[in-house]
Order: C-alpha cells, then sequence, then structure tokens
C-alpha cells in the first residue's frame, strides 16, 4: 500500500487516477503523483525508514508503488563519503561524494527504473522499453530481466562501448538509431504512442522520476538526519536536480529533519548547455541546442524538465554553470586522484562545475556540501584514455630493471 | 500536394479518432488552421492564447523540431512529414520550501 491519492497536472491541476499516463489529456502539462501527506507524517518516523532493507526500497513509503512484487537488484543507499582530500583542494570545509556509480547497473538510473519496472508490472504490462543515452538502457535492460518482461532499448548509434555491451549482456530487443538522443527520444515518443509497452521514460515517467528522490532521503539520514546546506547535481533533461529539492522538500514537510531547504547547484556541459544558458541569461524558456560533448549522458539537446530544475534553483537560492570537455576530464582525474572514486563523464562535469563554482565563491565554504556522482568511469574509458597518457612499457623481471624503473621515475617530471 | 500529419492519441478526439492525417498547407501555422476548419478545438490545444506554439507541445517536420527552422512559419512541400508529439517532462518541482508551506502537498 502506498499514500498515492492519484495524479495531478502540475499545469491546470486536473485530477486523474492512477495510470499509465504522464501527460494532462486537457493541457498537455506534466502529471505528478499526489500523495497524502497527512497520512505520511502520521505513518512515516525515522525508525520505521532505519528498520527496512539497506537499499533504496527503506522509503518505500514514499514511492508510488501499490503492488506486492518490487524490482529490487539492491539499488541505493549507496556510500556518502566525507571528501576531505578534494575539500582541500577546492577549499570546501565540509565536503561530501554521494556515490551512486556503485549502483547494480553502476548509474542512479537504477533508482528510477527499479520503481518504473515494478510499477509496469503493478499495472500488468508485458513490455518495458527506454530511450536512452546509455545508464538508462543498462539499468532497463537489467530489471527487465529480473521482472522477466520483454524489452526495448532505443539508443543513439554513437554510444560509448561500455554502454551497448552493457545493455546487450541482458539480451533485451536493441533498436540502435542513427541520430541524437533527442531524435532517439522522439521516435520513442511516436513508438509509445501506437504501441501498448511501458516506455520508463515516457508514459511511466510520472512514477520513474519519482525514485530520484532517495538520493535526498538516503543523503539526510547518512548525515545523521540533517539536511546539507548546499548540493551540486548533473542536469540533462533536468529531472533529477529537481527530484532531489523534492526530496529534501518532503523530509522537512513530513517533520523528519529540521532546518532550511539546500541551495541547488546545477552542472551541464559547455557542449551541451541549454539550461544553464538559459538560468544564466535570465530566461524562463529553454532553447534547444544540438549537443556537442563527450559527456553523452548528459546530451539531451530538448530538457524535459530544463524549467523546473531552473525554477528550483531559483527559489532555492544557487546556481547553474557549464564546464569544457577539457574540464571535464580533469574533473574526472580529480575526484579519481583525491577520493578513489571513477567516474564518468556526467561525474567529471559535476565535479568540474562544483570546482568552478568554489574558485568563484559561489559556494560557502563552511557548509555541509553534497556533490552527486551520478555514473561509473568503467563506462566511458573512451574519454580519459588520450589524456592519461602511454603506460610505462614492461620490464623485465629483474631487480636491476626495477631500481633504473624507479630511478627514471624519480627525475621524470610529476 | 499534401502532407502527412501524425496525430498523437490526447489529440484524437479531435480527430474523430484519426492517428494521421492528409493535408494541403504552405506552412506549419497553415497547417494547424486547416485541421481546425475541420475539426474544430484542435488549435486551441496546439496553440496558446497568443497563438503560439504551447510549451509542452513540439511539431517535427521531416523529424527536424520546427524550433530549429521558422517555428510556425517553416514552410511545408508535398511529401512532407509533420508530427506533433507532447513534450514529456516529468514537472514537480513544487514541495520543499518552507515547512507547511500551504503551496504544495495539498
Amino acid at each position: 500500500m502506498s499514500y498515492v491519492r492519484g495524479l495531478r497536472c502540475r499545469e491546470c491541476g486536473a485530477t486523474y487516477p492512477v495510470s499509465p499516463v504522464s501527460i494532462c489529456p486537457e493541457c498537455f502539462g506534466p502529471l505528478e503523483v499526489d500523495y497524502n501527506y497527512d497520512a505520511m507524517r502520521q505513518a512515516i518516523s525515522r525508525f520505521s525508514i532505519e528498520s527496512g532493507p539497506a537499499t533504496m526500497w527503506r522509503y518505500r513509503s514514499f514511492l508510488p508503488i501499490d503492488g506486492d512484487r518490487v524490482i529490487d537488484l539492491g539499488t541505493g543507499f549507496t556510500p556518502l563519503i566525507k571528501a576531505d582530500r578534494l575539500g582541500k583542494e577546492l577549499g570546501l570545509k565540509r565536503l561530501y561524494v554521494k556515490n551512486d556509480a556503485v549502483n547494480p547497473t553502476y548509474s542512479f538510473k537504477d533508482r528510477v527504473v527499479s520503481v518504473a519496472v515494478s510499477k509496469a508490472l503493478e499495472f500488468g504490462f508485458d513490455t518495458v522499453a527506454c530511450a536512452s543515452t546509455g545508464n538508462l538502457a543498462n539499468s532497463v535492460a537489467a530489471h527487465a530481466a529480473r521482472a522477466g518482461l520483454k524489452c526495448y532499448i532505443f539508443i543513439p548509434s554513437d554510444l560509448e562501448l561500455g554502454k551497448v555491451l552493457g545493455t546487450m549482456i541482458y539480451e533485451p530487443n536493441v533498436i540502435t538509431v542513427r541520430g541524437s538522443y533527442d531524435e532517439v527520444n522522439r521516435l520513442s515518443s511516436e513508438v509509445a504512442d501506437r504501441y501498448g509497452w511501458a516506455f520508463v521514460n515516457i508514459n511511466l515517467r510520472t512514477f520513474y522520476s519519482e525514485g530520484s528522490k532517495t538520493l535526498a532521503y538516503e543523503t539526510a539520514e547518512q548525515l545523521g538526519w540533517t539536511l546539507p546546506g548546499q548540493y551540486v547535481s548533473p542536469i540533462a533533461g533536468g529531472s533529477v536536480l529537481t527530484k532531489i529539492a523534492k526530496g529534501f522538500g518532503e523530509l522537512l514537510r513530513l517533520g523528519l529533519v529540521q532546518g532550511r531547504e539546500p541551495k541547488v547547484f546545477g552542472a551541464q556541459a559547455t557542449g551541451c548547455a541549454p539550461v544553464a544558458r538559459a538560468f544564466k541569461s535570465g530566461a524562463d524558456v529553454i532553447t534547444p541546442v544540438k549537443p556537442n560533448t563527450i559527456a553523452k549522458s548528459l546530451a539531451i539537446g530538448s530538457p524535459a524538465d530544463g524549467e523546473y530544475a531552473i525554477a528550483t534553483v531559483k527559489r532555492a537560492g544557487g546556481y547553474i554553470d557549464d564546464v569544457s570537455d577539457e574540464e571535464i576530464v580533469q574533473g574526472m582525474r580529480l575526484l579519481a586522484r583525491t577520493e578513489g572514486v571513477f567516474t564518468e563523464t556526467a561525474g567529471g562535469v559535476t565535479v568540474a562545475t562544483l570546482a568552478k563554482l568554489a574558485r568563484e565563491g559561489r559556494l560557502d565554504p563552511e557548509e555541509v556540501t553534497v556533490v552527486y556522482i551520478t555514473g561509473n568511469g568503467l563506462k566511458t574509458m573512451e574519454a580519459v584514455e588520450g589524456s592519461l597518457g602511454q603506460a610505462p612499457g614492461a620490464i623485465a623481471p629483474k631487480f636491476e630493471e626495477f631500481e633504473g624503473r624507479i630511478r627514471a621515475l624519480a627525475v621524470a617530471p610529476a | 500536394m499534401s502532407c502527412k500529419v501524425r496525430i498523437p492519441a490526447p489529440l484524437r478526439r479531435y480527430t474523430g479518432d484519426a492517428a494521421e492525417l492528409h493535408l494541403d498547407a504552405a506552412t506549419v501555422g497553415d497547417l494547424v488552421k486547416t485541421i481546425e476548419a475541420g475539426h474544430p478545438g484542435f488549435a486551441a490545444k496546439v496553440l496558446d492564447d497568443k497563438g503560439q506554439l504551447r510549451r509542452f507541445i513540439n511539431i517535427y517536420v521531416n523529424q527536424e523540431d520546427i524550433r530549429f527552422a521558422g517555428g510556425l512559419g517553416t514552410p511545408l512541400k508535398d511529401g512532407d512529414e509533420v508530427s506533433i508529439i507532447p513534450a514529456i517532462a516529468g514537472g514537480d518541482t513544487s514541495p520543499a520550501a518552507p515547512v507547511d508551506s500551504p503551496a504544495w502537498g495539498r
């Protein structure tokens, strides 16, 4: 049983019963889940949450799932690492890394997909599908395999090899499309319109996107039921940043934490920065762009929730910035070198933006700061291949050769 | 001379359940007017009060978003394919805000 009363249009307020529909039939605005927060306040306590499993499903009461069967690969409750070495480099005294690169399919997408595929089962679908830049593809294919559902994955043809193989291993039907993610997404919307499939990020989007809220719940619980002062999140479609804010807001509303809403900072790649650009120019409406960046998982030129992301940052206080491809690679290397976390290009965007925001004085160095790392570096090895240089040649298994190598390393420039 | 227009499910109640229409029009804007003439109520769902494309509606001519082309003035020619697709947003930024703010979670 959940605390869901129904669905409500965010734009016109019309209400609907729960069904696999994500847009308002009247005004085409997005539908959102309408929760009974009064009942939640009565029923949910820190203790009831702490008694749950060590996965995102300890927050099941906050999620729109009514069925008995939840498809859980063990997602969530990922490490929140105190990042003192990275913090020292950036001049941030209380910095934490939320490492969501260690989920079952190595990105935060397992959170949204676990909710969406569980919901698809509940609705009685026999096929799940998605349009993806790669991480979502991996996750949907894995969850479909575990659920025993048929699966169709739509991806652009230029994806990193790791993301393609990391999808195919689960044996879904992969539809590779010659075009950008935005074109793949448009095609998928047309397919969703004609086929009775559960597209997790189209007709199940209302439920799917709620899964990202668990990033906020976990952060607060892992900080001893307190809120960070500020956080940095990547922006692709704009959903995760807004859902993290929603998660913190719900904890405040339900009295599970005290304090103020954290400030919200968004990160984009300069080669695909429609949200950062609109934010900086003061525009409320996003002008779509054609992406050109190595951060393919963030390469959404027409971000569905971009305007909501801007509204969230304006309301909470904060900023949205963007960084170059070179800075992205430096960001990946910085996080690995200081904290031992290997993130993909999207995490490079987030870390490089964190560094830029700190450098420009936009972050309060005394506040608890959380940076959200949403994907794993093993998926985008191509990005760092060129920048790490050649591995030094092999030596013979002789002590003298080893000492020769040590001497050479000692004189080599750092 | 005619264009093929794909109508998404939420708009088909204005087109007698037709998922596809074949029509003549010089521009995308004219196309909307032509559909409206035969199917009253259609234009109000696609355009806002000022006659601009609604925020949650995307229109593509031969797979190209008309926002990258000439907007509603984008010209059409014989054989063009027009797709009308509602934007899919997750929405729902609202909450956060001060505790017990009446603005959200009603």
